[in-house]
């Protein structure tokens, strides 16, 4: 049943939309039709790393010690295996099997 | 997406300062591509999955009918901005402060968008575009690993994005319809998986102590500016110092 309420919710979900998909086309958009320069494409070869260190750094300091020896097991099993998804498997088990309080840390 | 056929598009050889390797490099857009992007993102987007159905109780707690829920886990798929927008949702609704968020929430996007450049210049507009749509967080990093291990794959962010859409969609509409009867994701280790992925992409992502000056100086300054500034603006400025201290460091 549209009403009157659900349209502008709705409405107001279209302009979420609008923006959200400006930022996710907006930054290819502006950088496809220019050519960088040597320094811009450096600049961007760094992003990645910037961007990923920027979130990990807040979600590891707003976690504590079972949060850290998890993540200390994703970077272990990562560069041995080079297989994202099994350190993913490898973190969740140890933070389960931690916050079990099998292990009695923390 | 009617035609799927395999598709390659290289670059000019005209092309004499490029500077990175991938700049050889062919990318094409093929149905493989979508289903590698698919399968290597299907458990991610079990974790993503769990999340859209707290974001679909959430949303009915707040008000927003089961349609319009949906509706924004289609047409939206940001899951933090989503989660921010129903927090502020109220009735009238505050047209401004749930889109401006939304905005504010979004702006990390601009860069990774634009850190697929090397890439998705070799796409045809179209294909570059309604990739861009599936872009989130989870799939954006396992993209640029796949792009940068030189697979040529320019439709796995399509896939692996499809995959986060359709757990995304699915399960805020199961959210949504079955109310509060769901537990916390924590229970089930799922609050992790973001950092999981982006841990081990960033070993990948290691290139030796010239790493060392970009990533010290996003952290120091994330951690600042997350102190500081409220909501997720420390992303972008991670983004940028890491950024600017490349740039110095290799003008050294």
């Amino acid at each position: 049943m549209l009403n009157e309420v659900s349209l502008t919710a709705l409405a107001v979900v279209f302009g979420m939309s609008i923006v959200t998909y400006s930022t996710k086309a907006g930054g290819f958009w502006a950088l496809s039709r220019i050519k960088p320069s040597d320094s811009v494409r450096e600049a961007l070869d760094a992003l990645p790393g910037g961007i990923i260190i920027a979130i990990l750094i807040v979600r590891l300091l707003n976690g504590g010690p079972i949060e850290w020896a998890a993540g200390i097991v994703v970077v272990l099993v990562a560069h041995r295996t080079e297989n994202v998804l099994l350190a993913m498997a490898a973190g969740i088990i140890t933070l389960l099997v931690i916050r079990g309080g099998g292990l009695g840390i923390v | 997406m009617t035609q799927m056929d395999k598709n390659t598009v290289e670059t000019s050889s005209t092309d004499k300062d490029a500077s990175t390797e991938t700049e050889s490099e062919v990318v094409e857009f093929s149905r493989n591509g979508i289903w590698s992007g698919f399968v290597t993102c299907v458990p991610v987007a079990l974790g993503v999955g769990a999340y859209g159905l707290v974001f679909g109780v959430l949303a009915r707690e707040a008000g927003l009918s089961v349609i319009t829920a949906v509706t924004m886990s289609a047409t939206v798929l940001a899951g933090a901005a989503q989660l921010i927008a129903v927090g502020l949702w109220d009735w009238p609704v505050p047209v401004v402060a749930v889109v401006g968020t939304t905005l504010v929430v979004n702006l990390r996007y601009l860069l990774m968008g634009a850190s697929l450049r090397p890439w998705f210049t070799r796409l045809s507009s179209r294909r570059a575009y309604t990739s861009l749509f599936f872009l989130a967080d989870e799939n954006w990093a396992l993209t640029i690993k796949d792009l940068r291990a030189g697979n040529g794959r320019g439709a796995f962010l399509l896939g692996s994005g499809l995959a986060i859409w359709v757990f995304w969609v699915a399960a805020t509409a199961i959210g949504a319809v079955a109310g509060g009867r769901i537990g916390d994701p924590e229970t089930y280790g799922l609050d992790f998986v973001l950092t999981a992925i982006f841990l081990s992409l960033l070993v990948g992502f290691w290139e030796g102590r010239s790493s060392l000056a970009p990533w010290i100086t996003a952290a120091v300054v994330a951690v600042i500016v997350e102190a500081v500034l409220p909501g997720r603006w420390y992303i972008l400025a991670g983004g940028l110092a890491a950024s600017l201290a490349e740039v110095v460091r290799s003008a050294q």
